[in-house]
């Protein structure tokens, strides 16, 4: 029997899920769904819209109004979801490749725009439902199918292009650092705008294997060890920042919402009839 | 009699897939893998703190009564 908050708020019936063993995306699923459960949201409040890859499954596992949609356009579908139903708490979920490599466009436009929704990008470095090929977020010099002599492009720093493009909430944790992730996602449904969350997450069988780190475990130890909150982060001297990454909340900010904004406008044409 | 008898921890083996990660940071080693599967080693040892619960990729362990 499952514990009262998976029966809550999973489609039971859907487990366990498809992904591997070690796979931190059921990690990250649980912690939005305690997010949503500590503010107390009524479910049919909820809309939960999801890419394409393997985070994007966690929709069809959640009990919520959900929608799978196409690859890199769950921002685009949830725009329109917000338009017509500006109540709905909208989150999205997606993958490092989904909502910056196939939906980069999106990304930037909805946290340019400030929109109401609350996106939580489950980054495992790597595109793992296809096989393990490298994506925009794969480290510099690390491995994948379609890099076998190691990846030369810079990877994304996806909170400082979120921050950049306008999101008004942006930051990172771990699934190591669970309880921070929720804590996040509960801000980040409360910001009235577009709020950014970098889940940072594992995948032992592809991106893993193929850059010897490990089993999950070892996985799980690495961000631990290498996490630093942002305020310890900021007084660190510049040579001891090399391979370590801020986790916390990045920025926030105030600007008018888009769709309170869209509605302004139908207001001003109804008042002159 | 023991004071840890309202202590409560349970295991959905059906969904376990024997990752490791709850008894890796189990910070009281109550957990082992046993036969590809999470076993509850020492339940008396158990602090109900949660963190197996909480990084559990597969909701297969959890606090009792949550």
């Amino acid at each position: 029997m499952p514990s009262q908050l998976v029966k809550e708020y999973f489609r039971t019936e859907n487990l366990p899920h498809i992904w591997c063993p070690g796979c931190g995306n059921g990690i990250v699923t649980r912690a939005i769904v305690k997010a949503i459960d500590n503010l107390g949201l009524n479910k049919d409040e909820v809309c939960v819209v999801s890419g394409i890859g393997c985070s994007s499954r966690a929709s069809g596992y959640l009990d919520f109004n959900t929608i799978h949609t196409t690859h890199g356009r769950a921002l685009a579908f949830a725009t329109g979801i917000k338009l017509a139903k500006p109540n709905l708490k909208v989150i999205v979920i997606t993958g490092d490749g989904d909502a910056s490599a196939i939906g980069g466009n999106h990304l930037i436009h909805a946290a340019r725009r400030n929109i109401d929704i609350t996106t939580i990008v489950f980054n495992n470095n790597t595109y793992g439902m296809t096989g393990g090929q490298y994506s925009p977020t794969t480290p510099t010099g690390d491995k994948g199918t379609t890099a076998p002599f190691g990846n030369i492009d810079m990877n994304f720093d996806l909170c400082e292009l979120a921050k950049a493009a306008g999101a008004t909430y942006v930051s990172r944790s771990t699934i190591f650092t669970a309880n921070m992730l929720i804590k996040q996602v509960e801000n980040g449904i409360k910001n009235n705008g577009f709020s950014f969350i970098e889940a940072l997450t594992i995948c032992p069988t592809y991106y893993g294997r193929k850059n010897r780190k490990g089993e999950a475990v070892d996985m799980m130890v690495y961000l631990k060890e290498n996490a630093i909150n942002i305020a310890a982060y900021d007084k660190l001297p510049k040579e001891q920042r090399e391979g370590k990454f801020v986790i916390g909340e990045i920025y926030k900010s105030k600007r008018p919402e888009y769709t309170e904004e869209y509605q302004k406008i139908i207001d001003s044409f109804s008042e002159g009839v | 009699m023991s004071t840890k008898t309202e202590v409560s921890l349970i295991v959905e083996k059906n969904w376990c897939k024997g990752c490791g990660i709850c008894v890796a940071f189990c910070p009281k080693n109550v957990l082992e893998i046993k036969n590809g599967k999470v076993n509850i080693r020492d339940l008396e040892a158990c602090i109900q703190c949660g963190q197996c619960e909480l990084r559990c990729p597969d909701f297969a362990i959890y606090l009792g009564g949550k």
